[in-house]
């Protein structure tokens, strides 16, 4: 008998994500934010969630992927943390899959770069492939020394 | 009642309760080790407690109590209902005896010999007591010792009932003890329950023990709440509806009032935190081969619950130096002149909406030669720069990082070791850290502590079109410059912009430019400053727009931001959008306004060091005098500042005089009487003749200035009031003042440098008795 999780399901450019459902909080429509000048450019800045102040980061930006094109409103996807809720902006939010342990694949050994350190594997679909992330380190800073925002 | 006591009944109060449902669920149950191990800790604590404050009554009976126990948790035999019966008489009997202290003051006139002898009884046998009636003696013991206070009616029936009931009962079942304990038990519950009921505690009543948890809960949720209120109070400025405003207010003042109280719920003496340092003084004077007394003063002045936590280990290090390097030897004290036994002090108080906390001792105190030298071999600072600083700002060096440990290697006597965590650890939650020392005689530290964290005044401001909030402590004023000021008053040094507020060079330091938000340097046509307080500088802050002040609830940042030091936080203001909160110091540090590398600052300020200056901060009012420059008189002798137009000033004889607030004030122009003043000593007649010349020429003046207003200083003396009349009002500030020079003409106490500049303190007495003006407060009530 093979094991399932759940997960949430969104899109980013061209590519699929997924997020284990149990992590995620809640899925929120755009909102206006306040941008945290000197903070890394992967923040983009604070919203109000029912007087919780969470930090929003552009996801698109954490895996380094290219800016989202204007015209297209992100969603939030809300995450909880131990440091409290994280929000990551998404291009498009998907479905919930349940999904099968059978399917699943460690990713290939010539996966470099953040994509490395933040996918933990794919789940086989049918039509494409779900890449999943791992939330805690998704949520996270980049480790590398790259610049903070100018 | 003594503070000691009280805590005592409140904490034993609980723990009966506690004990009478443990005695039940081991009678029940007797094989419950960590019930009985609870119950012979409570009782141990109650005999320590009461042995301690000298309660002996209660002390027998815990320690008849204490002993049967301890046979029992050792196991010589078991738990039984007769136990527990005699143990029950002994809750009911602490009951009594606390009852007796709350109401009486003492332990009341109960006998508890029985009680004693029966619980004796119980532990030499080994569980079981061989002499029968003892039962009905010592219920009725028990009854007998509450009836004095107790009210009569309600005690006397169930005794008279009992005793007939059930005195022969036990002798029937003699040699069947587990009956006889039986009936026992249900003959003493009778009467003893019947006992308990009348009282009812105050003291334990009056409070009950809360989950922090809770607290910080409701805390929260007031947050919320202050939050919401803002949003409303936003959203109701925009309508015109009465009865909505009407509301609006309400709510207003209720959510300030909840918030108040709420955050009183979480407030504590901070005696909780100084309770312990007697002993630590004790432990540490005896090492150290010293003598301490320590004194209390305001144990009782109360700070949020985070803070006392906040500040437990900074006073806890003030109090190990004072004790460790302050407080001299025996001997040594001796030697100086001294009491051979130190003393030290701590004094808390509120000043301000701040607390204030003192640590004083009168130990040897710092020698600032010696930190001179320490810092100088420490490469803190340049004997150029050392040259240039007061003993107050050498002393001042401890706070300084690395003043520390070079201390600790070389074994330096004064203070410092770790001041700067101290004064690290105190800023970071909003408070501040004074250190005076003098030289042989001690040093006093003084904290100045904020009273909560959670919710706290700020100014809003924007910048680069995001708003952000200045937390009130670090701000001093506001400028606004427009037009061609903006050109005129704002100079370069060097590229680097300042601007001349009040003959002082003010830095500079543009927001936008701070935080890297592509904008222009300021908005278009305006300037706007918030002039700011970081360390021992000032600067100004140039800002897009000003806003409001509002209480904001400070939220902290998440790890993500931690690391960028110009924020202190985030707010959720009235719209219900988030703003920063700046950490003053931060932006300070980023702008170089203040060096990374703490307190350099003090060094290279030019504060003229003369001789052994006393320099204490004083709040003055400058102001200047026509010809006479700029003076200054302490702002507690001002009453108000007024401006009258000429026309309204009158005479009353030779003098000039003002209807003031339905009395007469007697006017006195500073110019003019200094002038008077320093010209030669004369004779009698001469004098009065050229006084009443110079009282007219001020009516002459306002004659020819019309109708120009005139400044007055209302000056509030022992004796009245008076008015002077100056050229100009300038500022007012609060400056340490270094004692410069003797004055140089009559009218004037002294001279000294106010921020930066020579002034001339006036003496304001000297000045009535010269004009001979009768200013007795009765003449004016009399009038109004």
């Amino acid at each position: 008998m093979a094991e399932t999780r759940q997960f949430c399901t969104f899109t980013l450019a061209d590519q699929y994500f997924g997020l284990e459902v149990l992590k995620v909080q809640e899925i929120m429509r755009y909102q206006e934010m306040t941008r945290v000048p000197l903070a890394h450019t992967v923040v983009c800045g604070l919203i109000n969630l029912r007087g919780q102040i969470v930090t929003v980061i552009d996801l698109r930006k954490r895996l380094d992927m290219p800016n989202r094109p204007a015209d297209l409103e992100p969603v939030n996807v809300v995450v909880h943390t131990d440091d409290g809720a994280v929000s990551l902006l998404v291009d498009e939010i998907g479905d919930v899959l349940q999904l099968d342990e059978i399917s699943f694949e460690r990713p290939p050994e010539t996966l470099r770069g953040t994509a490395r350190e933040l996918i933990t594997g794919t789940y086989k679909l049918e039509d494409r492939l779900l890449l999943i992330l791992d939330p805690e380190r998704t949520v996270s800073l980049p480790t590398g020394n790259r610049e903070f925002a100018h | 009642m003594n503070e000691v006591i009280r805590e005592f009944l409140l904490e034993t109060h609980e723990n009966l309760a506690q004990l009478d449902s443990d005695l039940i669920t081991l009678e029940d149950d007797p094989t419950e080790r960590e019930t009985l191990a609870r119950v012979f800790r409570t009782l141990h604590s109650i005999k320590g407690t009461a042995g301690f404050v000298g309660l002996a009554k209660l002390e027998s009976v815990a320690h008849a109590a204490e002993s049967l126990l301890s046979r029992l948790r050792a196991g010589d035999f078991r738990f039984n209902r007769a136990i527990a019966s005699a143990l029950l008489g002994v809750v009911d009997a602490v009951r009594q005896i606390l009852g007796s202290i709350e109401s009486n003051g003492d332990e009341g006139t109960g006998d508890y010999h029985a009680t004693i002898v029966k619980l004796e009884r119980l532990r030499a046998a080994g569980g079981v007591d061989e002499v029968e009636p003892s039962g009905t003696v010592s219920s009725q013991s028990t009854v007998r010792a509450a009836a004095p206070k107790s009210n009569l009616s309600t005690i006397s029936p169930p005794p008279a009932a009992t005793n007939l009931s059930t005195i022969g009962a036990p002798s029937q079942f003699a040699g069947k003890p587990v009956n006889a304990t039986i009936e026992r038990h249900k003959l003493d519950e009778a009467p003893l329950t019947e006992v308990a009921e009348p009282r009812t505690s105050t003291v334990a009543d009056s409070t009950i023990r809360v989950d922090v948890g809770l607290l910080d809960k409701l805390m929260n949720l007031v947050g919320e709440m202050v939050i919401a209120r803002n949003q409303v109070m936003q959203y109701s400025s925009t309508l015109e509806d009465n009865s909505f405003i009407g509301t609006v207010q309400r709510l207003n003042l209720l959510t300030t009032e909840l918030q108040v109280n709420v955050m009183k719920t979480r407030m504590q003496p901070i005696g909780n935190v100084w309770s312990k340092f007697p002993r630590v003084v004790r432990d540490l004077s005896i090492a150290c081969g010293k003598k301490v007394r320590y004194v209390m003063e305001g144990q009782e002045t109360e700070l949020d619950k985070t803070i006392i936590e906040a500040i437990r280990d900074p006073l806890t290090h003030m109090v190990r130096n004072a004790v460790d390097h302050g407080i001299e030897k025996p001997d040594i004290r001796v030697r100086n002149g001294k009491p051979p036994e130190g003393k030290l002090h701590l004094h808390a108080f509120h000043e301000g909406g701040k607390v204030i906390i003192e640590i004083i001792d009168d130990g040897g105190g710092i020698d600032p030669q010696r930190v001179r030298s320490k810092a100088i071999s420490s490469k803190l600072i340049t004997v150029e720069e050392s040259s240039r600083m007061t003993d107050r700002e050498l002393i001042n060096l401890v706070f300084l990082p690395g003043f520390s440990t070079t201390d600790k290697v070389t074994n330096f006597s004064g203070r410092g070791v770790g001041m700067d965590v101290v004064r690290t650890n105190i800023e970071k939650i909003g408070g501040t850290v004074e250190i005076d020392s003098r030289l042989g005689h001690g040093t006093q530290v003084k904290l100045k502590i904020p009273l909560t964290l959670a919710i706290i005044p700020a100014l809003t401001i924007t910048s680069g079109g995001d708003r952000y909030a200045i937390p009130q402590v670090s701000l001093l004023e506001l400028l606004r410059l427009e037009g061609e000021q903006i050109a005129n008053r704002i100079e370069q040094i060097h590229g680097f912009p300042v601007y001349r507020l009040r003959g002082n060079l003010l830095p500079l330091v543009y927001l936008n430019e701070q935080l890297r938000i592509d904008a222009p340097r300021h908005a278009p046509g305006e300037v706007n400053i918030v002039v700011l307080q970081a360390d021992d500088r000032q600067f100004g802050l140039v800002v897009d727009a000003i806003h409001d002040t509002e209480e904001i609830v400070v939220k902290p940042l998440q790890k993500h931001l931690k690391g960028i030091d110009v924020f202190a936080g985030a707010t959720i203001m009235g719209d219900g959008r988030v703003a920063l909160i700046l950490d003053i110091l931060g932006v300070a540090q980023r702008a170089n306004v203040v060096s990374a590398t703490r307190g350099r600052a003090l060094a290279d300020k030019t504060t003229v060091s003369v001789g052994e200056a006393v320099a204490e901060r004083y709040s003055l009012l400058l102001f200047t005098t026509v010809g006479g420059g700029r003076m200054a008189v302490p702002l507690s002798m001002v009453a108000r500042l007024e401006e009258f137009p000429a026309f309204l000033i009158e005479r009353a004889g030779p003098r000039s005089v003002v209807q003031y607030r339905g009395a007469i004030l007697h006017l006195i122009d500073v110019s003019k009487e200094l002038r008077r003043l320093a010209k030669p000593p004369s004779r009698n007649g001469n004098g009065t003749r050229r006084k009443i010349a110079s009282v007219t020429s001020v009516s002459n003046d306002s004659g020819t200035e019309g109708t120009t207003a005139m400044q007055v200083v209302v000056y509030a003396g022992a004796e009245g009031q008076v008015g002077l009349i100056v050229e100009s009002i300038l500022d007012i500030v609060e400056d340490e003042i270094a004692v410069q020079s003797q004055a140089n003409r009559p009218g004037v106490l002294y001279t000294a440098i106010v921020h930066g500049r020579v002034t001339e303190f006036l003496d304001i007495e000297k000045l009535i008795q010269s004009t001979n003006l009768s200013i007795g407060p009765r003449a004016e009530s009399a009038l109004v």
